[in-house]
């Protein structure tokens, strides 16, 4: 970490992310964490199941400038202090990314400020820095983002230059799984925190549901890619088989089952791609890491295989716009330029692409 | 930055194509861009701002105000320009004030006729500004003349209707029909600069969508073809989850 506070070499960053249903706004100073702003729309999600694209755009324009009011208060910071504003490009939801894009440039203008536009899984790594308790993160590092918008396996070996893609899911996301499960069993949205609690008191060896893309054929072909649309459709046929027997669904154990499953092949995949690249440190990130079957899978397996298994924070590993901010902030530090104010919303962001539209 | 005593207005306006201005208050232009991509919104919408500052030969901290069109407009491409709109003025600690889109076409309208002649016939004839708003409908607002704080006065609210429907309908609120595809930034500014004066509220606080989000309620889950032994009582098999969309 670098002893010098001047605001050239700790600049002062506003990050903007709207990428899904959170209205993200950060501040940060260099690596510390000045406010972590969050203003979601889950709840007017959860009638329709699912993320509803437009109604998380709406509720971002309506959320945005008092998010950015409070972070202000939260942070003691005055608009006119900030150094830079940062807002993600992509990936995410077109139209809910659109409006952050917007707003950003209009504020950057307004401030006669730099403009970073950042990557939003890259992002995600970038929230580690904000952990004051844990030592530097070290390159390489592989670092397992999932959520409901992604499920993605990335290998870092700096976080402003050279972040590649190992494999992504080729269907649903594994939170999306979660939510279509949940539904399966009655349970409400969001489905991570309601299958965690019914899984609790099942057991996740009663149903050996499907581990999609993990067959031999399948490792040599999507060894990191992943797929849980075949595993969804599993539970919903023992579900049926169940009910059309006319017996009772022990949801505890469906629940655990599935998780178990899901968990299984984040995992395995997330360590095998750790082994074959000869890193031994993985990162986690994504609201799905909320779910501590997960982590506590991850942390024993890893440490059984002598890989350390990184967690920030949880608030830090939703969707969020300290790390946004933060990202920017690693970029202005590196020396990189600003972006110039002429790209857009790319709902289809590859992770190569840590910043857009640098200027030259 | 004083070439320009009281106020200098910057319009933002993205129900159709981009488009911003800056105003002064006794209605000189000082700069208009345009962009006339019926897309493209978030791409546009820095460079634009930032060119219109610089042909007026203004900084950002010139700005004492900022209009904001609220539409109506396609959603996805109305609301960056009000968030832009909003943290341009958050940025600078200066009010924004809403505009209904419309009224800056309808403004335009009527200052043209007032020019080229034809005022007294115009100012007491019913219009409608009439815009696309997809889907297969027209967006429509109906006026008729100015008041006399110089603003258009609005006989309708902005309203949606059937494309083969707005003649029918315009016929019968005895209004000709005016077409637009832009909205002109600069009219937006000077309505807001009139209204300013007058101490008025032109404008909806929220974007003039006029339509509900466009979802369904999901189904229930598919089923994934097991066979059904049996029929329950009363017709086609219910899963799980059946009682959560009827309710809703
Ligand atoms: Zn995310």
């Amino acid at each position: 970490m670098n002893a010098s506070t001047s605001s050239a070499t700790e600049p002062l960053v506003l990050g903007i992310e709207t990428s899904c249903d959170e209205t993200g706004i950060g501040i940060v100073r260099g690596r510390t964490l000045l406010s972590n702003t969050i203003a979601s729309s889950m709840d007017e999600h959860a009638r329709y199941g699912g993320v509803v694209p437009e109604v998380a755009a709406r509720a971002h324009l309506e959320a945005l400038q008092p998010s950015i009011e409070a972070a202000l208060a939260e942070s003691g910071v005055a608009l006119a202090d900030i150094d830079a504003v940062a807002v993600t490009s992509g990936p995410g939801l077109a139209g809910a990314l659109m409006v952050g894009v917007g707003a950003a440039k209009a504020l950057a203008v307004s401030l006669e400020r730099p403009l970073y536009a950042v990557n939003h899984l890259v992002g995600h790594i970038a929230a580690d820095i904000l952990d004051d308790d844990a030592e530097p993160l070290e390159y390489p590092t592989v670092a397992l983002l999932v959520s409901g918008g992604h499920t993605s396996l990335l290998l870092v070996r700096d976080l402003t230059t050279d972040v590649e893609l190992l494999g992504e899911t080729m269907d649903d996301a594994a939170g999306e799984a979660f939510d279509k499960v949940a539904r399966l069993l009655g349970l409400p949205y969001p489905g991570g925190p309601e299958i965690d609690r019914a899984a609790a008191s099942g057991d996740p060896t009663a149903i050996a549901f499907p581990r999609g893309l993990s067959r031999a054929s399948d490792m040599a072909k999507h060894r990191y890619d992943f797929s849980f649309s075949g595993l969804k459709t599993a539970v919903a046929r023992w579900v049926e088989q169940r009910e059309a027997a006319g017996e009772p669904v022990p949801v505890a154990d469906v629940a655990a089952s599935f998780r178990e499953a899901v968990v299984d092949v984040l995992v395995t995949k997330a360590l095998a791609a750790c082994r074959d690249h000869g890193v031994p440190r993985l990162l986690l990130g994504g609201g799905v890491i909320a779910n501590r079957r997960l982590r506590d899978t991850a942390l024993e397996r890893g440490a059984a295989e002598g890989v350390t298994v990184r967690i920030p924070p949880l608030s830090l590993c939703t969707d969020n716009g300290a790390m946004i901010a933060a990202l920017a902030s690693e970029l202005i530090m590196s020396g990189r330029q600003p972006s110039t104010l002429a790209f857009g919303a790319d709902s289809t962001l590859p992770v190569t692409e840590i910043q857009v539209a640098e200027s030259s | 930055m004083p070439d320009y005593p009281g106020r200098v207005i910057l319009g933002i306006d993205t129900s159709l194509g981009s488009a911003v201005a800056v105003v002064e208050p006794d209605g000189v232009i000082r700069a208009q861009t345009v962009s006339a991509d019926p897309r493209g919104h978030a791409e546009m919408i820095g460079t634009l701002i930032e060119r219109a500052l610089a042909e007026a030969s203004i900084g950002p901290s010139d700005v004492t105000h900022v209009a904001a069109g609220m539409g109506p407009g396609p959603f996805t491409g109305l609301r960056v320009g009000i968030a832009a709109a909003r943290t341009f003025a958050l940025g600078r600690a200066v009010p924004v004030v809403p505009v209904v889109s419309h009224d800056a076409v309808a403004l335009e309208l009527l200052l043209h006729d007032a020019l080229t002649g034809g005022y007294e016939d115009a100012a007491d004839e019913p219009f409608a500004v009439v815009t696309d708003a997809r889907r297969r409908e027209f967006a429509y607002t109906l006026y008729r003349g100015l008041d006399a704080d110089g603003l258009p006065v609005r006989l309708a609210e902005p309203a949606l209707v059937p494309r083969d429907d707005l003649d029918a309908v315009l016929a019968d609120a005895g209004a000709v029909r005016r077409d637009a595809d832009r909205i002109p930034a600069a009219m937006l500014a000077l309505a807001a600069s009139r209204a300013l004066a007058a101490g008025r509220t032109i404008g909806p606080a929220d974007a003039l969508y006029l339509r509900s989000p466009d979802v369904t309620l999901p189904h229930a889950p598919k089923r994934v073809g097991v066979p059904v032994l049996r029929e329950p009582a009363g017709g086609a098999p219910r899963s799980i989850g059946d009682g959560e969309r009827d309710e809703a």
